[in-house]
């Protein structure tokens, strides 16, 4: 038995197991769609986690590719009348050959300029959705159909809530067995020393872009299916500050901790919910736990928690 | 000619503001190597400081200064209670945790100033000057002049002072500097508090022309940051030609090509820009040491 339940398996287990018994803690739609939204918002930090935490990349421009996803479905199905889904598949296509368009040359870049990179292209992409009134309907965003398979339409927040369920699980177990695989120990190895990386005979140029890639499609995906859900999709999706929003999720959470990055979306939707009591000091609030948090925990909350847990039993 | 002429004038005057903030990033970024996010909110909280102190009563000028000593006190403060504390954390923590200073900024003022646009009076008058066809705001002058000033003062202060010189020391070599007895804290906290009044100064000049409100900040950081890097980090020059730079393409790009894009072309100059020579314009020829 030991040799079936590895860490992996046991916690693909413990997360399914989770994901089943939640519903019946929630007690009203309100924290089903919190629910629903933190999962939707943990499937972009599990990608995200992939390029930050195990591959060392930072990406200050994802919510353009999850805003990409967004207006791709809400396009593709609502002028061009596509099936949801299709539009879906044809908006992570479009996103994965966009970023692996622009991943090498970005990715050559290190630190400070990686990130204003990223951070450019993505406040571009959203320039480009806030301007182009044709088609995106600009600043006050547009509808977006609902799913439906011939006369069966998806809707309410238990349907959704099991869709985002299964995706999350489906998207957290790729991304574990992207780690395991040899491409995942190849990215430890360029997040380590990229030299030492390329003279064990790793590409590092095609292992960041490939990461790039992968972790583009899980924003563009989780775009989708929130413009799905929501039935409607603004470009602010798309802003500088709804990407700032994904990477303090993945960094809270704990950089190269696919858990981490579930909990940290979970703590950072949830939050402002809690402090909407705050009213007016919301974002003060916000803001003051945020960097509280980063000088107490620079490793992030999972982490340090692992940490403290196995310190306390030796 | 005129209009180009006319396009050139707000492109220098917006240029200034740009280099002014590039150079706080600058002066941060030598001294610490941290980039600080929450650059913008200094030039938010230079200006609306100086339209609550106004509003208080105080004329113009004691406004504007008490305006610049509080956004000095509040870049102490970043240094002291929020980068210091986290030495030695990753590049990604420290960006967000100014991240979330930026965001606790804006909150601040948003509680103090509301949600509303508030408006500077202009320094001298609002009569535009006509130079060969084109206006030019008594205000732009104001800007671009105390711009001028500011980098004369700043030559003065890196080559003259002691405190200007131990500041160039702790970015040549933070051990060195330290081993020479400068107090490295000490220099950290004074390119904080010089950066917050530089930003505090942009935002009390610009504020008349473009209005001020509690989320002005992000996208002038933004930019800010932008002009920093085409010049090439860590530069002072090339803070000031990588300001002006972005400031003329943005106001040539507004009139000539589209006036909905005018914000995205600054962004698109960094992409340009690093992908070409991603030292920038002024940037060290960077070697790396495995």
């Amino acid at each position: 038995m030991a040799g079936f339940w590895t860490a992996r398996r046991a916690g693909l287990a413990a997360l399914a197991l989770a994901i089943a018994v939640l519903p019946l803690l929630l007690p009203n739609k309100f924290y089903f769609n919190m629910a629903i939204l933190i999962g939707l918002n943990a499937i972009v930090c599990v990608g995200l986690n992939l390029l930050i935490g195990y591959a060392g990349q930072i990406s200050l421009g994802h919510a353009a590719f999850f805003g990409l996803g967004a207006y791709a479905s809400a396009v593709f199905s609502a002028k061009l009348g596509w099936h949801p889904l299709i539009s879906m598949a044809a908006g992570a296509v479009m996103v994965s050959l966009l970023a692996f368009a622009v991943a090498r040359p970005i990715l050559k870049l290190k630190g400070h300029y990686l990130a204003m990179a990223t951070l450019g292209l993505g406040i571009i992409i959203s320039i480009v959705l806030n301007r182009e009134l044709d088609v995106t309907g600009g600043p006050d965003g547009m509808p977006v159909p609902r799913i439906r398979f011939g006369d069966v339409r998806v809707r309410g927040e238990h349907t959704w809530y099991w869709i985002v369920g299964v995706a999350l699980w489906l998207s957290v177990w790729l991304s574990l067995n992207l780690i395991e695989s040899p491409i995942g120990r190849a990215l430890r190895a360029v997040h380590g020393s990229e030299v030492a990386a390329s003279t064990l005979g790793i590409d590092v140029a095609r292992a960041k872009s490939f990461v790039f890639v992968v972790s583009a499609a899980y924003a563009s995906i989780a775009g989708s299916l929130t413009a799905h859900y929501l039935e409607f999709v603004t470009p602010s999706e798309a802003g500088f500050l709804r990407s700032v929003e994904f990477v303090t999720m993945v960094v809270l959470g704990g950089m190269a901790s696919t858990y981490g990055a579930v909990i940290g979306a979970a703590i950072l939707t949830a939050l402002p919910q809690a402090l909407a009591a705050f009213h007016d000091y919301e974002h003060l609030v916000f803001g003051a736990i945020l960097m509280a948090t980063m000088i107490l925990m620079p490793k992030g909350l999972v982490p340090t928690l692992v940490e403290r847990f196995r310190g306390s039993k030796s | 000619m005129a209009q180009l002429l006319q396009f050139l004038f707000s492109g220098v005057t917006v240029g200034a503001i740009y280099a002014l903030v590039a150079l706080g990033f600058a002066l941060i970024y030598n001294a610490s190597h941290v980039i600080n996010f929450a650059q913008g909110e200094f030039v938010m909280l230079g200006g609306l400081a100086t339209v609550g102190f106004v509003a208080a009563g105080l004329p113009l000028a004691p406004a504007a200064l008490l305006a610049i000593l509080l956004t000095i006190l509040v870049g102490f403060a970043l240094q002291k209670f929020a980068v210091e504390p986290a030495r030695g954390a990753s590049v990604v923590s420290i960006i967000i945790i100014t991240i979330g200073a930026s965001i606790f900024f804006r909150g601040g003022a948003q509680v103090i100033w509301g949600k509303d646009f508030h408006r500077l009076p202009a320094f001298t008058g609002e009569d535009p000057i006509l130079i060969g066809g084109a206006a030019l705001l008594p205000q732009s002058l104001w800007v671009i002049g105390v711009s001028a000033v500011v980098v004369v003062a700043l030559r003065w202060f890196f080559g003259s002072t002691l405190a200007g010189k131990a500041m160039l020391a702790v970015s040549h070599n933070r051990l060195a500097a330290e081993l020479c007895g400068i107090s490295v804290n000490r220099v950290l906290l004074l390119s904080f508090g010089l950066s917050g009044g530089l930003g505090a100064l942009a935002g009390i000049l610009i504020a008349p022309i473009t209005l001020t409100s509690y989320q002005v900040g992000t996208m002038l950081g933004l930019k800010g940051f932008c002009a920093a890097i085409v010049g090439g980090l860590g530069s002072g020059p090339g803070a000031i030609v990588g300001g002006l730079v972005l400031g003329i393409a943005e106001a040539m790009a507004a009139g000539y090509i589209s006036s909905a894009y005018k914000d995205a072309v600054a962004f698109v100059a960094i992409l340009v820009v690093l992908v070409v020579m991603p030292g920038g314009i002024f940037g060290k020829k960077g070697t790396e040491r495995v």
